[in-house]
């Protein structure tokens, strides 16, 4: 906790824009250099004075600058081209998707979506549900294990980790900044699945009410509706395995290192959860509770595994967050 | 042996000199603190390996002073700048810089520190501009509205407004270099720290880099600049310090260091027994004869008194000078003769 940021705050999201060592900091720089006068040299006594009368009347709101970082952060995630093409496999997926059952009509059967498939073929809605489990057993992961590993082992192992903290952008700061922006990515990710599949489900098969697991039909509007909170479920699972991704990141300088263990670590997770044997221990797996968005397809909606999947995904990323934190708070930056 | 006390000394010109006097004992030190940009006391680093690469350094680098770091390759500068600026935690010991203490208040003070540690570092797939708009977004001291315009003075100071839209990875290393130094004058500082600033760059380049250095040092700023080229340093820089595998070995201005080098006198002559005699008569220590001339320690002795008793005791003088050591043969001698890097 050397590294002077908010040793009180017990997690990086507990420090938000407004907050954290910036407070301190804008109030540690004004009296240091007024009282600048001692110096032997006039001039550097002068200069700081003045240095600081120009500045502090500008300095920008701590929630401004914050938010300023965020989009260079975000900036950096979305131009690159490598992001770039997992956006577009996530797109392109659901539409090769949607084609392949269009062309093979569906015949229902085994697995474990095939009442959405049942379904299909009278609604185009569910190619989105369809799309949205299979691309989460593997591509929607690696999206996010892809950017979250190189989150900050990337930036440590190009360098570039040691000019943003001698900046400073504070190690605490630069963690909530490099997390949000995971949030964002996983969102957009899942996103991207679900509303590309929608319209290819609307362009390839008919639309109309839907009808749920639990055997009610609900209006098309509501379907859609329990669409998008199945999104943001689905996106609150990636943001939970993006705080594992970032908590990896902070131990290595090699950004694949950290993708691959967040792979092999969901992979591990998905097949312990089919494994009878780890009946046990399944419901404590990261990825238990992923597939549980159906809870949301169901009338009424089954909160009890709701609420369990939100505690599975909220502890997972405070753990792994405060591992972040510890880490990255502590690490000695020698790349 | 530790000469620490030197720079204390220049900052506080209270004159008095101690070699060998430990200011972190005497007190003095802290009472110096508001004179001294950079101060490290006991400042050690031991890595997960075991290997001490910094050990009990006391930098003091006075304000307004532009101060040569200097070592041979491994010798600890670059560990040392790192904990400086609370990169890497020290093992024992303090840092303060501008009077503030690190890294705890580094949220505080580093905004007013500009810095290159162990070359430049960039994404690639930016440009040389989207790189320092990168820097300066993370700072919570910069204000948005004039980033532009900081960019590109930062960039035309250090002659690379011209490549400002190439993307970092056609930068050849010249141009990297200098978009690192130029992210460390994105702010106004009071002080630059610049980790071997010259690497890579071509005679023009390192010139005017010594340039850009001593017209920053003019502005007040304080500048700490390591190095292992000795002509550079000597160039610039008021004060030295050098490292030798993880100690501080010599600290002062380099006036105290070029007086450390013991002036000889060498006389040319066809008599050069004779010659030993009259100079070993003088007390003049150290005597190697040649062919043709005889050489020794001048320590206080005047020349022109050597000269004349040489001629009275009739020996013939072709020539006589004071001979004083380089700066580099006083690096050597401070650093070691070996090639091979000490650990
Ligand atoms: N991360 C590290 N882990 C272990 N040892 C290290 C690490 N970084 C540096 N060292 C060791 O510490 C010593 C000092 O290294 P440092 O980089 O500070 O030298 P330097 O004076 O900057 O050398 P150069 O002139 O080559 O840049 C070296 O022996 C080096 O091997
Ligand atoms: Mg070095």
């Amino acid at each position: 906790m050397s590294n002077g940021e908010t040793p009180g705050a017990p997690l990086p999201l507990a420090d938000p824009p407004g907050t954290g060592g910036s407070a301190p900091a804008a109030a540690g720089r004004g009296p240091q250099a007024a009282a600048g006068g001692p110096a032997t040299n006039g001039t550097v006594g002068e200069r700081g004075r003045g240095l600081v009368a120009g500045n502090s009347p500008r300095r920008p709101a701590a929630a401004r600058s914050w938010l300023r970082l965020l989009a260079s952060e975000l900036g950096l995630i979305f131009r690159r081209w490598r992001n770039l093409a997992l956006l577009a496999v996530l797109a392109i997926l659901p539409i090769v998707l949607g084609i392949a059952l269009r062309v093979t009509a569906p015949q229902g059967g085994g697995g474990p979506e095939s009442s959405f498939l049942d379904q299909l073929a009278g609604n185009g809605v569910f190619l989105a549900f369809i799309a949205l489990t299979i691309m989460l057993t593997l591509v929607l992961p690696l999206a996010v294990a892809v950017v979250s590993g190189d989150s900050i082992a990337g930036e440590a192992g190009s360098g570039t980790l040691r000019y943003l903290l001698t900046v400073p952008a504070g190690r605490t700061r630069l963690l909530s900044v490099k997390y949000t922006a995971l949030v964002i990515w996983s969102l957009t990710a899942s996103l991207v699945v679900s509303v590309v599949s929608l319209i290819t489900g609307v362009v390839l098969f008919p639309v109309g009410p839907v009808t749920l697991l639990s055997g009610t039909t609900v209006s098309l509007a509501q379907g859609l509706l329990r669409l998008l909170f199945v999104t943001l479920f689905i996106a609150a699972a990636m943001s939970a395995l993006a705080a594992i991704g970032l908590a990896l990141s902070t131990f290595t300088e090699h950004p694949i290192g950290a993708i691959a263990a967040v792979l092999v670590l969901a992979v591990a997770s998905e097949v312990a959860d089919n494994v009878p044997q780890f009946a046990p221990i399944q419901p404590y797996l990261p990825t238990h509770w992923w597939l549980s968005f159906d809870a949301l397809l169901r009338s009424p909606v089954a909160t009890g595994d709701l609420a369990r999947s939100f505690v599975s995904f909220g502890v997972y990323a405070l753990i792994f967050l405060s591992i972040a934190w510890a880490r990255l708070t502590t690490a000695d930056v020698t790349s | 042996m530790s000469t620490a006390g030197e720079a204390t000394a220049a900052a506080t010109s209270d004159g008095a000199t101690s070699d060998g006097a430990d200011p972190d004992r005497d007190g003095r030190h802290q009472d110096a603190g508001d004179d001294l940009a950079v101060a490290t006391r006991d400042l050690t680093k031991r890595f997960p390996g075991g290997q001490v690469a910094v050990d009990g350094v006391g930098l003091l680098v006075p304000r307004g002073a532009v101060y040569g770091f200097l070592g041979p390759n491994g010798s600890g500068k670059t560990t040392t700048i790192r904990m400086l600026l609370g990169l890497i935690h020290p093992t024992r010991g303090e840092v303060s810089l501008l009077g503030m203490a690190m890294p705890r208040e580094s949220a505080g003070v580093l905004a007013r520190v500009g810095s290159l540690v162990e070359g430049p570092a960039f994404h690639p797939q930016l440009s040389g501009r989207a790189n320092l708009g990168r820097l300066d977004a993370a700072d919570r001291t910069a204000d948005p509205a004039t980033a532009r315009t900081r960019i590109d003075a930062a960039l035309d100071q250090v002659g690379l407004l011209g490549a400002a839209r190439k993307r970092y990875r056609a930068y050849s290393l010249g141009m990297k270099q200098r978009l690192a130094i130029a992210a460390s004058l994105l702010q106004p500082r009071d002080l630059i720290v610049l980790d071997e600033p010259t690497n890579g760059l071509d005679p023009q380049g390192t010139r005017e880099v010594r340039a850009l250095i001593r017209g920053i040092a003019d502005d007040g700023v304080t500048v700490l600049v390591s190095s292992h080229l000795l002509a550079e340093v000597e160039q610039i820089c008021s004060h030295v310090g050098v490292m030798r595998t993880g100690s501080l070995v010599f600290q002062g201005t380099i006036g105290r260091l070029r007086a450390r080098g013991a002036a000889r006198v060498r006389v040319r002559t066809s008599a050069v027994p004779q010659a030993q005699t009259v100079l070993a008569s003088l007390g003049v220590c150290d005597l190697e004869a040649g062919p043709q001339e005889v050489s020794g320690q001048l320590g206080e002795r005047e020349p022109e008194h050597i000269c004349r008793e040489l001629v009275l005791a009739g020996v013939p003088v072709a020539g006589l000078e004071m001979v004083r050591p380089s700066l580099e043969d006083l690096f050597v001698e401070l650093t070691g003769e070996g090639f091979d890097v000490e650990r």
